[in-house]
Parts: C-alpha cells; structure tokens; sequence
C-alpha cells in the first residue's frame, strides 16, 4: 500500500482509484451487513465470483463486498451498477441467470425485482422502490459504494478530503465554529450540540485530551451505529481525527459491544490501515497532527453507554456512572478532558466540513438539524434502516417508507428512543421526529429505534419488559435507581399478573418521578418513561388488567387461557407437536385439548395451528 | 481448576491494569468461561486486586464464571424481537432441553442464554447458535435445528 505524505497525494489516490473502478463495465455489490451475513449472502458473493471466473467475466464485473444497504428485511440485496438494478432475497442458484441475462445481455431478472406490497408493482431499480426513494440518506447511501475492508474505495468516493481541507486551510477554532454552524446534535440519544462540546473540550487546560467514538450501542431495538461502523468505518475516523485536530488529542478510542464482531473487525482494520497509509500515527500527511486510535470492546453493560460509565470501563474498571458536576470535556478518560460522541455523530462531520454547515443545517427543524437514520423494526412491513431529515413526521417513517402494519392488525403505538424512550399512540403519529417535539411528548428521539407495535403488543407488558431490562442493567451504584426500579418492576409485575390494585398506579407514578429526580445518571433518569408513557397514552390497558383481570392483546400469561375450538380442531397434532411443555392431547384426527395445570401459555400452538383452532382469552 | 485451562492469552500481557477487561474478554474467547486459576494470574500480572478482578467479572454480562455448554444458544430478547414472540423461543428451548436462561444441559451439550439485543432487530427474532447468526426465528425451526445438532454430534462421536 501508498504511503501519503502530503495532503495532495490523497487527491491524486483517489483520482487514480476512480480510473481504476472505470475499467469496469459493472459492479456488482452486494450487501454482507449483518443481516444479509444471516440469510447467505457470502455463499452468493462465493458463488458470483465462481461464476464470473468460469466465464472469464472477472475483469469486466467488479464485485463489490459492501456493509449495511438498510432494507434488511428483503436480503440479501443485490445491487448492479450501471443501471440502480435491485435484487432481493437472492439465492446462489439466481447467479447464473443474473450473469447471463443481467451482465451480459443488459436483461432485469424479473423474479428477482422487488414488488410493492401496496401497488404490486414490479421495481427494477433501487430508487424508485418507496422504501429508499422516501429517503434521504445522505450517510447511508455512502455504505453501498465502498468495500468496508478497502481504504481504497473510501479514498475513491473522496474520503479524507475533508480532512485534507482541515488540515490545509482552516484552524482548529474555524473547525469548531462549522460544525456548531451545523447545528448537530448527539445522534446517541442526548442531543447535545456538538459543536459547543468540542469547543468546552477545546478550551479544558491539559495536557492531554482524548476522543472517543462511543459505538457501545445497547439500546435494544436499535442497530444504525453497528451499521455505520461495520459499512463505513473510514467515515467515523475520519470524523475523528478532524475532532482530534479542532479539540487538540492525541490518543482516540472507539468503544464498541463485542456483541458487534463485525464492526469491531472493520473498526480494527480500518485502523491498521489508515496508519499503514499514513492518515493515523504521527505527523498526519506532514500537517504536524498527531493521532492514534484503539479500539476497546465493550464486554456487554448497557450502563456504558453513559459517558461516565464507559470512560471507567476504558480503564479497565467496572462500568459504573459519577456524578457529572466536573462535565467529562474537562475531567473524562484518565482525568483528562474527554470529548465522546456516538458513531454517527462522528460519520456526520466529515460531510459538514466538505459541503458546508449550512447545506446540513438546511435540513431539519429550528433546533434539530440535519438528517438522522431510525431502525425500523416490529410489526411493519418494511424494516431496516430509515435515514430521514429530522422533522419527517413518524407517520411518514412508519406508513410511506415502512409500508404500515405487517400483518393484518392495526397499528397502535411507536416506541422511540429505546428503554429511555416511551411509546406514542397512533394520534401522535404526526409528531416530527424532533429532540424537542418527542420529549415534550414524553418519548425521545434517543439513538433512533422505532419497533412499531399493533393490537397484538399488551402495553402493559411492554411496560413490564423495559423494567425488567433496566433494572436488570441498572449497576446498583446509587439508590434510586437500584431500589426504586425493583419496586417499580414489582409493581408493573403485580399488574400483568392480576394482583394489581389502582391504588398502585398512584404509586407507581410517585416512585417514578423520584426516580426520575434523584437518579445519578441518564439510565436512571430516564428508566421510567416507557411506563409513564404508557400510563399517559394507554392506561385503559392498565385499567383492564386492574378491573377486568384481563389482558386485551391477550400476552400477558397470568390473565389469560389458551382452548381449543372443537368447530375448528381438525386433530392434525400440529399443536400437538409443537407444545413444549407437553400440555396438548389428543388423538389423531380427533379434538386436541389443553390441560390447564400443565400449559405455560406461551401460546407457540396457537401460531402453529393453521386453521386458527387454538382460542386465546 | 487444571493446569490446562491455563490460558495462552495470558502470556502475551504486560501489567497494565487498563487492559483488565480487554484480558479477561480474551480469556473468556479462548476457554468459553473465566477460570479462577485464570482470574488469580491475572490479578498478579496486571497488578489489579483479585476482588477487582472477581467484581469485574461479575459485573459484565460477557463474563461466566462456569464453564458453557459444546452448543451456545443465544436468545435475543430485544424490544423488537420481543414484539415479535422472542419468548417462546425460550419456551421451546426450556420445554426442549430442561434448561432456563443462563443453564447448561446435564451432558454438557447446550448452554441457553437470553440477550438484550443482538443487533440484528429487522430480522427478529433472532438468535445465535455457535457464532451463527438465525433470522425470522420460530419455535418449530429450533427444534428442527436442535434436532439436527443433536444428530450431527452423536454421528460425530459414532466416527471417533
């Protein structure tokens, strides 16, 4: 590999690269992001390579490994270029036909296009599908076109070339004041403009600073960091070493879950690079910058995701959160000013300083700007990936691009924000995704999950669910927290499980906004919105379960019994079979029944039986 | 605790107290758990107090303490999955193999775990068996997949 040691050369790399990549009459790129991994896209790259090879193609098609394209629910995807042509779900045995037809005779695969659930349209090409043309992906689209292993193709798409304007024409004060022209706020759930954080990092006395790019990602619901990191690793160090240079550090780490192999491989790799080229290390391309990145994995506490807790693992310490009177610009990783900011935070700079702040801060609303990516995921037709303008309407997000509910059922809620977050109804559904608009709501736009839920979510039990999650990740430190999200999940419990009084509820509010109050960090302070939430938007779901001793989406296992209709029953044994607990008997072709003793209701045969046979109430 | 669990990981590490979880997420790669004899060369070679090492241990999820199962099976509980029927994967698991979240079978076989999330939230349920990744999980294809694993391990054994 090059060795860059002026800033002129990178242009020069990457006009070189470009001429290489024209050699080709296609490119074949082909998503291997975590989701496609799952449904086979390597047996299909294996099998295109294998292919291209017999027929003496493979100096004609360019094969391109990519990360995340964002519709996962479709993969593997397929992208050919020219021509945007878009394959879905595809199969190593579609290859032959995809080289013969597509990359030879210039032919679409029919079967293999995308058809539009709601016009049953056939769409041969990327843009015109809903899905992406509802979109703005600004940062996404940048995953599609470069191998996230290859310096190369980074370089090709003019990467780094922010950097080199940095380092070439601007000083650290003009880098700062663009990037809070920008008005870029935390992707990570906080919200916090960028810009004055470095400048307070910039301005904190010492010796020694530190960067951070914090990829610890625990939200569950929530997967675009490991999307960003894993496709585009080049775009988040980029990002870093102009915050190095505005801030003045050295040393930068990138923390991310060992849950994530993926981006943890790329991140090192991307590193491993970048020094063998000469864009990390000493002496940036002869600029005098000076930095060097680690990457730190993350051995799973959702904890770390606060600042505080995260710098203290970094240490090689337990994960646990101080109090935040010295702010971690001035006093953060080993005492020294600490400028942290989450994945795409990052992965946003790099295109600030190269299109300007006021192209990004076109977009948006008055205080959140620029565009943010949501993972899209429960019960909706299209999910992945959504990157948006801040400001789109939920109601865009979940219908236009997420083509509505999934199943037949009708939708009731969105939760955003992950367990910080809270779950809005379908009235609020014209809401913008605004950090300002979803707080006041009692949500938050948070790091950017949005799981939709339908009439088959109990509320209640969602509620139940992220207490449950967060008392188990609360790290016990301070009191609050600890004790009042035991009582709260006891309370929550007491409800799904019938034994719930109204009484309770007044209770349960009480000791939630204690928590809410008194907690020492943000998981503590913000642990009890899913049930407020809840309790504000859905509470005659509470009510049901109180009064009634009923729960009306029929989840909660307490409240309700599984039966079998003898209309119905045509004694295949499939629930049979399917039971775990071994509750159902029944001979064959005669009526199946369920011994109530011995069923634990997780309802698995009522979605085996396929003459809807087994009766929940 | 033997000899041979003595990991080769440890050789390599200089004493640097920061370097504690990055050891010990080694450790727990290369032997599946953290063994104690482990855990006290540790504490002498990165000089951190063996309490700390133990509560360091203990306080990250990637971290046992006992040793897993030959097959790990990791059940994403996340909120999308969840949504989606992520608890009866447990239920056919547990109905399946005896076991509950965080057990291993009494042959050794099978280790059950419950995550968080595994990041995969478009394709839930999800889960993981030995590193690979399974979407659109049902309680019926885990069996079959449970199935089949038993199978190939007592054909394995039969050819030893």
């Amino acid at each position: 590999m090059i060795k860059l040691s002026t800033p002129e050369e990178v242009a020069q790399w990457a006009e070189r690269e470009r001429r290489e990549r024209s050699k080709f009459d296609f490119t074949v790129t082909m998503c291997a992001g975590t989701g496609c991994q799952t449904a086979a896209s390597p047996a299909v790259i294996e099998a295109m390579r294998d292919e291209l090879n017999r027929l003496g193609l493979h100096n004609k098609v360019k094969i391109r490994t990519t990360g995340c394209h964002g519709f996962c629910e479709q993969g593997p995807l397929m992208v050919i270029e020219p021509g945007n042509i878009f394959y879905r779900t595809v199969r190593p045995e579609d290859v032959a036909e995809i080289v013969s037809s597509t990359l030879s005779n210039n032919e679409v695969v029919e079967r293999l296009c995308y058809v539009d659930p709601v016009s049953g349209e056939r769409i041969a090409t990327e843009s015109d599908i809903p899905f992406y043309k509802a979109q703005d992906r600004t940062l996404l689209r940048q995953n599609r076109l470069v191998d996230p292993c290859r310096i190369e193709d980074y370089i090709a798409i003019g990467g780094y070339s922010a950097l080199v304007k940095v380092l070439t024409s601007m000083k650290p004060d003009e880098v700062i004041s663009q990037i809070k022209e920008s008005g870029l706020r935390g992707r990570g759930g906080g919200g916090y403009p960028t810009g004055r954080k470095w400048e307070q990092c910039r301005a904190a006395p010492a010796d020694e600073k530190y960067v951070i790019c914090n990829a610890d990602e625990g939200d569950p619901g929530a997967y675009m960091d490991r999307s960003v990191l894993e496709g585009n690793p080049h775009s988040v160090l980029e990002g870093m070493l102009i915050g190095a240079f505005a801030i003045g550090a050295r040393k930068g780490y990138i923390y991310v879950r060992k849950e994530y192999p993926l981006a943890v491989e790329h991140s090192k790799k991307a590193i491993e690079q970048a020094v063998e080229v000469g864009l990390l290390g000493e002496n940036v391309l002869g600029s005098g910058l000076s930095f060097e990145v680690k990457v730190a994995r993350g051995a799973g506490a959702f904890v770390c995701g606060e600042s505080t807790a995260l710098m203290a693992s970094v240490e090689g310490k337990v994960g646990e959160p101080r109090p935040k009177d010295v702010h971690t610009v001035e006093e953060g990783l080993y005492g020294k000013p600490t400028n942290l900011n989450n994945v795409e935070t990052w992965a946003n700079v790099p295109g600030i300083i190269n299109e300007g702040a006021q192209l990004f801060a076109a977009k948006g609303t008055a205080k959140s700007k620029g565009t943010k990516i949501f993972a899209l995921t429960g019960m909706v037709k299209n999910t992945g990936l959504v990157e948006v303008p801040m400001g789109t309407p939920l109601r865009h997000i979940i219908f236009d691009i997420g083509g509505g509910a999934a199943n037949g059922n009708a939708i009731k809620a969105v939760q955003t924000g992950g367990p910080s977050g809270g779950c809005l109804p379908v009235d609020k559904f014209d809401l913008p995704v605004d950090f300002e608009a979803l707080s006041e709501a009692g949500s938050m736009v948070g790091s950017g999950g949005m799981v939709v839920m339908d009439e088959s979510t109990c509320m209640v039990d969602v509620a139940r669910y992220f207490l449950a999650f967060l008392q188990d990740e609360s790290c016990g430190k301070c009191v609050p927290c600890r004790i009042g999200l035991d009582r709260m999940l006891e309370i929550v419990t007491d409800i799904t499980e019938g034994r719930g009084t109204m009484k309770q509820l007044d209770l349960l509010e009480d000791v939630a906004e204690t928590v809410q109050i008194a907690s020492l960090c943000a998981l503590g302070k913000t642990a009890p919105n899913p049930v407020l939430s809840t309790l504000k938007y859905f509470r005659p779901e509470y009510e049901a379960h109180i009064n009634e001793k009923r729960c009306p989406a029929g989840v909660c296992r307490a409240l309700i019994t599984y039966s079998i209709d003898p209309e119905k029953c045509t004694g295949c044994g499939a629930c049979l079979r399917a039971c775990p607990h071994d509750a159902i008997d029944g001979n064959k072709k005669e009526l199946h029944s369920i011994d109530q003793n011995t069923c634990q209701k997780c309802g698995i045969c009522r979605d085996e039986c396929k003459f809807d046979a087994v009766l929940v109430e | 605790m033997s000899a041979v669990q003595y990991p080769a990981v440890l050789d390599a590490v200089e004493g640097c107290p920061a370097d504690l979880i990055e050891v010990l997420q080694d450790i727990q790669t290369e032997c599946s758990y953290l063994p104690e004899d482990a855990l006290r060369a540790v504490s002498e070679k990165l000089s951190v107090p063996l309490i700390e090492v133990f509560r360091a241990a203990n306080f990250f999820k990637a971290f046992t303490l006992v040793p897993r199962g030959r097959h790990l099976i990791t059940v994403c509980q996340g909120t999308a999955c969840h949504v989606r029927g992520a608890s009866r994967l447990l239920d056919a698991v547990s109905g399946l193999l005896e076991v509950s979240p965080g057990e291993t079978t009494g042959d050794g076989a099978f280790t059950l775990e419950a995550v968080n999330c595994l990041g995969a939230c478009a394709l839930g349920p999800v889960l993981v068996m030995d590193g690979r990744c399974y979407a659109h999980m049902t309680p019926d294809k885990l069996r079959r997949l449970i199935a089949r694993t038993i199978k190939q391990d007592e054909e394995g054994s039969a050819n030893d």
